[in-house]
């Protein structure tokens, strides 16, 4: 080890390092000088600081591109996993963009702090393969979650919404833990790529399936995935709006791509167990429980009045699409999960602005506030119907083309036998289920008339450029979906995944 | 000449919703600008259509080549046929909805919406494509339903979306399969029709796919969103669900299920055949009993949708030609129907009940709709000199060769066809009630405001399609029966035997 190494390492990690300092320095200009200023002011400092330094951390990383790989593992750096860094950190802008308005605390220097410290942790998480690294970034994201999610102090539900995502989270850390643990018993290593040969010559063993049972349990609360999805619902209403964004999108870009990293390179020759038994590979699992996942998300989804809870357990259905994505083989699998997550995670913020707007403004987040949107607010109701059909699947938005290539993916795996069809076909109908609900959000905007006291709502520019801005790149990804999936496809192509 | 339907129609979408809306005189000018402008270059395209190998290729760009999709525009006999309905469906649409006063530009816009879908549709060689475009006239119809429409709006609305997304699912599951399968990385209809599918693969994706088109179709016993929908949407609604939306649906299981999957089209033909004729019967029969006007009329498209999948079930090229023939004939019909009985009497009366509208005096009242429904009502019948005879008729003659039984069964259904819409004329234009009822308040009939220069417009339109149809059928037929020809067909009709 010597002090060239230190200061490579130190320039690879350059992005990580600006998001944490630029945490520092929201905190400390916003302890030391900004005290007495009015709240607006403080909030729009701080947001400021947090685009400035997210823009910061994607410049350093496509100005400096590197590929490497630091300390066996630990720390790697590869196109793929820059490019879903960069859609965090786009996340994280958009985000802090949304809490600009809001106006549940007064300790904004803490908030954004706290979300900057998240994405730092978000960002390692995507860049290891070590399972140590995994779960330690993956604690740096959750603790500063849980604090993001009680920040309401004001709000009984908010600490509720906490708690509960606290005891779950902490739940499923133990889980992964130990299944982690299982797993450096059974191999001697955490470099999940090494980890993949050594299971691989070991074959199916009885404590390997232990152990793959507790890492999905683990990163199957992170996603909520049935049958770990309690805490979901809870949270999402509970926790201040930017924070619901943030859980919703981040994170959920973050955990996914970990765990399809964990999964898909760590057990990549186990998905159908071994000759003699189909019981220990990862394929059968994850299949039931991404059926489960769409079955129950959907159909709880329409049985729900807050629109908070409604996106809740369409996020729960979305995870089980995802989780489809996972059956695919090889390369395609990431491409699609990629793609689908990314947009999803755009989607989902944008319907959390709009959100946003309406609860700040007729106070309230159920189905009938939203009655005669499309009056009151035409460009947000516009915006709305956008995100509200592409998350149902509905052409020309990048939606649609994420479900379709996530199918299509799902599809091709084995020849002529299609052994996933059940859960395409699943899928498929699912999806029919899910326009429902989503239209029974749109009937309210744009068919149900406001009563007539209802006034346009003043909409703040910030909130209406984000929401306006997330809603064009969504028809253009739908319209153009090669622009991103082309960079992802090239990158794994790379990786020779 | 042909692509510009497509990106006139959604530019027109747009530009309608941006109009001001306190001004929908403005909104109006610009929509049957949108749809004058779509229909000349429908009729430019089929002056202009010179096939090669019964296929003219209109665009082919590359769109995503990771999964071998194109954006790829052609046309055939087909397609230029229904791309000629679609124009004169929008042209006609625009007219008989110039009463449309509340949130004129939206209603417009997703009118748009819908007609540059379905354009989309009938000219898209990618199967991807095809689908996109499919799927996005699905959310326009909700909204112009849920919106404008009228008896249990809701229901209908709904009812009408989750069918179309149901059908369009299946479509889905199977396409992907095919692409799945025929390992071919490519969404081309044409490379994918030369590929030959297991026929135990073609036993359930033929029977999934076809469905899945055919619920949009109307196919008893799927058929039940139209009977609903028709009634429940507002006029110019109508008129394209029942005109241009159902040919949709049939287009797609000729276009798709048919091509790609010949074989199962033959193991399946005999149970196709048997529920497109329950269909033809039971539409008719329910429209004998129905007590709502639009009900009539909704159970007829049924009945009439039936020789549509009739003919193609029927596996030659008489009877597939007369399907197409009669999905352009009963697109005209069923629209001019939809305008009589929406705006022309709906708009003016506000019932739509048989037994209320019997005592109004219609026919000295708005005498104008009375001899259109009457005219219309006739090509509807099938007598000859109009449309639908030659269509029906071929379809007929083709059902003929293929399933005797069947083809006395669905003459049986023209018969009752003939019943219901003498009956349902006589009873809301001449009945001898009206007299009696006229005794007691003479001044009621002439509260009624005339029939507008739009309406009568809209309705010679659409009298004189029919009737040159109907009087020279080769005008389409000569583009249509070549189609059978191209390459796209070869599978289908190695499977006939031709």
């Amino acid at each position: 080890m010597n002090t060239t190494d230190y200061f490579q390492l130190f320039s690879a990690l350059a992005p990580e390092i600006i998001v944490a300092i630029t945490a520092l320095l929201v905190l400390a200009a916003d302890l030391l000088g900004l005290q007495e200023t009015p709240r607006s002011y403080r909030m729009s400092i701080a947001a400021g600081l947090t685009t400035v330094g997210c823009a910061g951390a994607v410049a350093w990383m496509f100005l400096n591109r590197t590929t490497g790989n630091w300390h066996g593992g630990m720390f790697v750096i590869d196109p793929l996993n820059e490019t879903v860094k960069a859609v965090i950190l786009l996340l994280t802008v958009f985000t802090a963009m949304l809490s600009v308005e809001a106006k549940f605390t007064r300790h904004c220097g803490e908030y954004f702090a706290l979300l900057l410290l998240a994405t730092a942790g978000m960002m390692f998480l995507a860049s290891t393969e070590d399972l140590l690294m995994i779960f330690a970034s993956l604690e740096l994201v959750s603790l500063s979650l849980y604090v993001l999610v009680a920040f309401d102090k004001s709000s009984r539900q908010s600490a509720e919404a906490a708690l509960k995502y606290f005891l779950f989270g902490g739940m499923s850390a133990a889980f992964l833990l130990f299944g982690f643990s299982l797993l450096y018993g059974l191999t001697g290593t955490t470099h999940v790529p090494r980890m993949a040969h050594k299971l691989f010559t070991l074959g199916v063993d009885p404590l390997g399936t232990v152990a793959l049972v507790m890492v999905v349990v683990g990163f199957g609360f992170k996603i909520a995935a049935v049958p770990f999805h309690l805490w979901a619902p809870d949270a999402y209403q509970g926790a201040p709006l930017p924070s619901s964004a943030f859980i919703a999108s981040g994170s959920k870009v973050a955990s996914f791509y970990v765990f399809a990293k964990v999964l898909l390179l760590g057990f990549s020759q186990l998905g159908w167990g071994s000759d003699d038994s189909a019981m220990g590979g990862w394929m059968p699992l994850l299949s039931i429980v991404a059926a489960l996942s769409m079955v129950l998300g959907n159909l709880a989804a329409i049985r729900q009045t807050s629109v908070r809870r409604l996106l809740a357990y369409s996020a729960i259905a979305h995870a089980g699409y995802m989780l489809v994505g996972f059956l695919a083989l090889g390369g395609e699998a990431f491409a699609s999960l990629l793609f689908y997550v990314t947009t999803y995670a755009l989607t989902t913020v944008g319907t959390f602005g709009v959100l946003g707007v309406v609860e700040a403004q007729v106070g309230g987040d159920q189905l009938k506030d939203f009655a005669g949107l499309s009056r009151r607010a035409p460009v947000l109701a516009a915006c709305l119907m956008v995100f509200l059909l592409s998350l149902a699947g509905i052409p020309p938005l990048a939606g649609f083309f994420g479900k379709f290539y996530l199918f299509a993916a799902a599809l091709k795996t084995e020849g002529q036998s299609l052994p996933f069809l059940w859960l395409v076909i699943l899928g498929v109908a699912m999806s029919c289920v899910s326009l429902y609900y989503y239209l029974q959000i749109l009937k309210q905007v744009f068919v149900v008339e406001a009563d007539e006291r209802a006034r346009p709502l003043a909409v703040p520019f910030l909130a209406h450029a984000v929401v306006v801005l997330l809603a064009a790149v969504i028809v253009l990804l739908g319209c153009a979906p090669t622009w991103l999936l082309t960079p992802l496809q090239e990158a794994i192509a790379e990786l020779g995944w | 000449m042909l692509a510009w339907t497509i990106y006139l129609s959604f530019a027109g979408a747009l530009a309608c919703l941006l109009m001001p809306r306190a001004n929908p005189r403005a909104t109006r000018a610009v929509a049957l600008g949108t749809a004058l402008a779509g229909l000349f270059c429908a009729l430019a395209g089929a002056l202009q259509f010179k096939p090669i190998n019964g296929l003219e290729v209109v665009t082919h760009v590359r769109w995503i080549p990771a999964l071998g999709i194109d954006f790829s525009l052609a046309a055939d006999g087909i397609s230029v046929t229904l791309v000629l309905l679609t124009g004169i469906a929008a042209v006609a649409g625009v007219l008989f909805s110039w009463n449309v006063e509340h949130r004129t530009n939206e209603f417009f816009a997703f009118f748009f919406a819908l007609i540059g879908g379905v354009y989309g549709v009938f000219l898209s060689l990618d199967l991807f494509l095809l689908f996109v475009f499919y799927e996005i006239a699905i959310v326009p119809k909700y909204f112009l339903i849920a919106i404008w429409g009228s008896t249990r709006r809701d229901y209908a609305a709904m009812k009408l979306a989750l069918y179309s997304f149901i059908g369009s699912g299946m479509v889905l599951i199977g396409m992907l399969a095919a692409y799945a399968v025929s390992g071919l990385a490519s969404f081309d209809l044409q490379t994918l029709a030369q590929f030959s599918f297991t026929p135990e693969f073609q036993r359930w994706a033929f029977p999934l796919v076809f469905v899945g088109f055919a619920i949009l179709a109307g196919m008893w016993p799927f058929h039940t969103w139209a009977p609903t929908g028709h009634s429940a949407a507002p006029t110019a609604a109508s008129m394209l669900l029942a005109g241009v939306v159902m040919k949709l649906g049939a287009y797609g299981c000729l276009r798709v299920a048919m091509t790609l999957f010949p074989e199962g089209l033959k193991m399946w033909q005999h149970e196709l055949a048997a529920l497109a004729v329950t269909g033809i019967v039971y539409g008719a029969l329910v429209a004998l009993v129905q007590k709502d006007f639009k009900f009539v009329i909704g159970y007829s498209s049924v009945s009439h949708m039936g020789f549509v999948l009739l003919g193609l079930a029927a596996l030659n090229i008489v009877g597939w030609s007369g399907a197409v023939l009669q999905m352009f004939s009963h697109g005209i019909i069923a629209g001019l129907l939809f305008g009589v009985v929406g705006r022309m009497v709906y708009d003016r009366a506000h019932t739509r009940e048989l037994d209320k509208l019997e005592g109004m005096g219609l026919m000295r009242a708005i005498p104008f709709a009375a001899v259109t429904f009457v005219i219309a009502g006739f090509a509807s019948m099938g007598m000859p000199g109009f449309s639908g005879f030659i269509a029906e008729l071929q379809v007929l003659i083709g059902a003929w060769q293929a399933f005797p039984k069947l083809a006395i069964l669905a003459g049986v259904g023209i018969v009752v066809g003939v019943v219901y819409t003498l009956k349902t004329t006589a009873k809301v234009f001449f009945s001898d009630k009206t007299e009696a009822a006229e005794s007691h308040h003479d001044h009621h009939a002439h509260e009624l405001e005339p029939i507008s220069v739009q309406e009568r417009l809209g309705a010679a339109l659409l009298i004189l399609c029919t009737v040159i149809v109907g009087l020279h059928p080769r005008l389409l037929l000569d583009l249509i029966v070549p189609s059978f020809q191209s390459p796209l067909f070869d599978g289908l009709r190695k499977a006939a035997g031709l």
